[in-house]
């Protein structure tokens, strides 16, 4: 009990290798300090009689220190498991510090409590997901960024998406929606080639020929026929405008009128023949367009 | 023994050009050059000689281009088949799980999946979207745009509930998938997508996040129609990617509109997946014009899972993580 002030006369005054000294306050860290603070007392070496609460792996511990085991250091902290619950605590540390100064007494049990509140949060918490934190690998980061920039770079995305669209109008899988007359007329070519293939391909090569040359024959046929109609037509009108001279007047003049209408007819037989094959060939082809559509 | 292969495709791949004597003096002048300048202390000095250095080779390459042209005119019609350049697409290892589409039983496997239910279009997907804790206003308009796009998606917010529990709870509601996504320093940098009946779930990292708002186009979120989108996957070519396409696949409505011209695309390129999100217009049958709408970012798969999320005694597929030096020994080797 001497000891102490003296003890604390040398400590406060001069070094204390537990004294933390900061512009507002004294702090002890001693491990048996109470409170933290460096103080008369609070300091468990100027203080004979202390004690202390500690926990350890969430059991709490009783630590008391008398006047009579101060010779002893190795047995100096007598330590006693306290009870889980708060209560049975708090009446185990009256129990024990019955007699003690109030200080200490009251200290410990705010202390008791203060340990036993911050684990409960520990075990809530430890319920809860938390969140893992992923150290950042530097050089993996920069890696990944550069090597997607440059595989940002080679996909030419646009170019892509592009064509992946073109390719799915022309597998058709919008079906109607594009009507580019284009693609329609490419389809019915398309189509009418398939036919005609088909036919010649169920023939052998000598029926195509035998067809085309056929077909022209008919085409030739049905000019001649035409042809031979309107000239009879024409020797039909000649004869009658021959009868009278008026009527060879008005046959000539009907002649001259028919004439240039023959001439016409002629001129327009004459020009017809080339335009009757154009006429077939797109008359087929308009045909044929129309049946497939 | 590489040209003969290519030899078929008509095209060879670059060698390495034949140099006269002078021209290997030079290339030798070059290099010691080059060796010489890392010994250079004095920065100035050290730039212009490399100057000087890279134009002498532009020079040389140029001149040498020039007149592979010249023969290859000259030549006409024999003239020796245009080099491609080598490329990583091109000198990329050969992976053992390539799919190859006319294998009727690799076919059959994909096909008969856990989204062989999608694909026979036998449900309409329905999407649960949320984020981490206390997401920051990158992800919440991230997410909101997030859900303008996924057709048929809901947003809920994060309550600090925990994986496993929301995904029982997205069962009982009949959802079909569930989106997380993770966010790091006020930014999104992680998706969790999880099929719903005991399906797969994927983690990937999203990285360059652009949202409509951020797009060179003002105004263009009036240009997001309600049209379901078409999906347009490109370039998986393993097992692997298969698994992954149909999984994002499967996040879209099975019929798209096409009236709507709304194309969502993924890009796989060297295990990077792209998405874009464009409206189309066909001006002819060789040209169509894309705009952009929406929110552009790159996947990439962290892990893939058996079933739903159970990181701890989950089955998983396939992970990069864990066996980090073994996956990235090679610079040629890609998984998707």
């Amino acid at each position: 009990m001497e000891n102490d002030d003296i003890v604390w006369s040398i400590i406060n005054k001069s070094f204390c290798s537990y004294k933390v000294n900061t512009k507002t306050q004294r702090f002890c860290r001693n491990e048996y300090n109470l409170t933290g603070l460096c103080n008369r007392s609070a300091c468990p070496l100027a203080n004979s009689q202390y004690a202390t609460v500690r926990e350890e792996d969430g059991n709490c511990f009783l630590y008391m220190k008398t006047v009579e085991r101060s010779g002893f250091p190795r047995n100096m902290w007598e330590k006693v498991k306290l009870s889980k619950s708060l209560e049975k605590a708090l009446r185990q540390i009256n129990e024990y510090l019955i007699y003690w100064p109030g200080f200490i007494k009251q200290k410990c049990k705010q202390r008791l409590l203060k340990i036993s509140q911050y684990l409960i949060r520990m075990r809530k918490l430890r319920l809860r997901r938390q969140k893992k934190l992923v150290p950042i690998q530097r050089k993996q980061e920069r890696r990944e960024r550069r090597r997607e920039e440059k595989a940002l770079v080679a996909a030419r995305l646009d170019s892509a998406i592009e064509k992946e669209l073109l390719e799915r109008l022309k597998r058709g899988t919008y079906g109607d929606i594009y009507n580019f007359p284009q693609v329609a007329f490419n389809k019915a070519l398309e189509e009418e080639e398939d036919a005609e293939v088909n036919m010649e391909g169920e023939d052998y090569g000598e029926d195509e020929e035998n067809e085309g040359e056929e077909a022209e024959e008919e085409i030739d046929e049905e000019l001649e026929k035409e042809l031979e109609e309107e000239s009879e037509n024409e020797e039909i009108e000649y004869v009658e405008a021959d009868s009278d001279l008026e009527r060879e007047l008005e046959s000539e003049s009907d002649m001259e009128d028919i004439e240039p209408k023959a001439t016409t007819s002629v001129k327009d037989n004459t020009r017809r023949k080339p335009r009757l094959e154009i006429e077939y060939e797109t008359e087929t082809l308009s045909k044929n367009a129309k049946r497939t559509v | 023994m590489e040209n003969e292969e290519n030899a078929e495709n008509g095209e060879v791949l670059v060698k390495p050009p034949t140099l006269s004597a002078s021209d290997r003096l030079a290339a030798k002048k070059r290099f010691r050059t080059q060796r010489r300048l890392s010994t250079m202390k004095n920065k100035v000095l050290r730039n212009a000689q490399w100057a000087t250095l890279k134009k002498e080779k532009r020079k040389v390459k140029k001149e040498g281009q020039k007149q592979r042209k010249k023969e290859a005119e000259a030549l006409g019609d024999k003239a020796p088949p245009k080099q491609i350049p080598r490329t990583i697409e091109n000198t990329r290892e050969a992976d053992i799980t390539t799919v190859d589409h006319d294998d009727e039983e690799v076919t059959f496997d994909i096909t008969h999946d856990e989204y062989e239910s999608y694909f026979s279009k036998t449900y309409v997907p329905k999407i649960l979207i949320t984020s981490s804790d206390n997401p920051h206003s990158k992800t919440i308009h991230f997410i909101r745009e997030l859900t303008k796009i996924f057709p048929s998606s809901e947003c809920q917010w994060r309550k600090r509930s925990s994986v496993k529990k929301m995904i029982q709870s997205a069962k009982e509601k009949n959802y079909t998938d569930v989106v997380v996504i993770n966010e790091d320093r006020r930014v999104p940098n992680g998706m969790l997508v999880s099929h719903l009946p005991d399906g797969p779930t994927a983690y990937f990292k999203i990285s360059n996040v652009k949202l409509t708002k951020d797009m060179k186009y003002k105004n263009i979120i009036k240009e997001f129609t309600t049209h379901r989108p078409e999906v347009i996957l490109n370039n998986f070519q393993t097992r692997l990617g298969q698994a992954v396409s149909r999984m994002l696949a499967s996040l879209f409505h099975y019929d798209p509109q096409f009236k709507g011209r709304r194309a969502v695309t993924f890009h796989n390129q060297r295990d990077y997946i792209f998405f874009r999100h464009h409206r189309y217009e066909f001006k002819s049958q060789k040209r169509a014009a894309l705009r952009e709408l929406g929110p552009r970012f790159t996947l990439r798969l962290k892990w893939l899972q058996k079933g739903t999320f159970d990181t701890i005694e989950g089955d998983y597929e396939w992970i990069i993580a864990g066996k980090r030096h073994e996956m990235e020994t090679s610079r040629r080797r890609f998984f998707l």
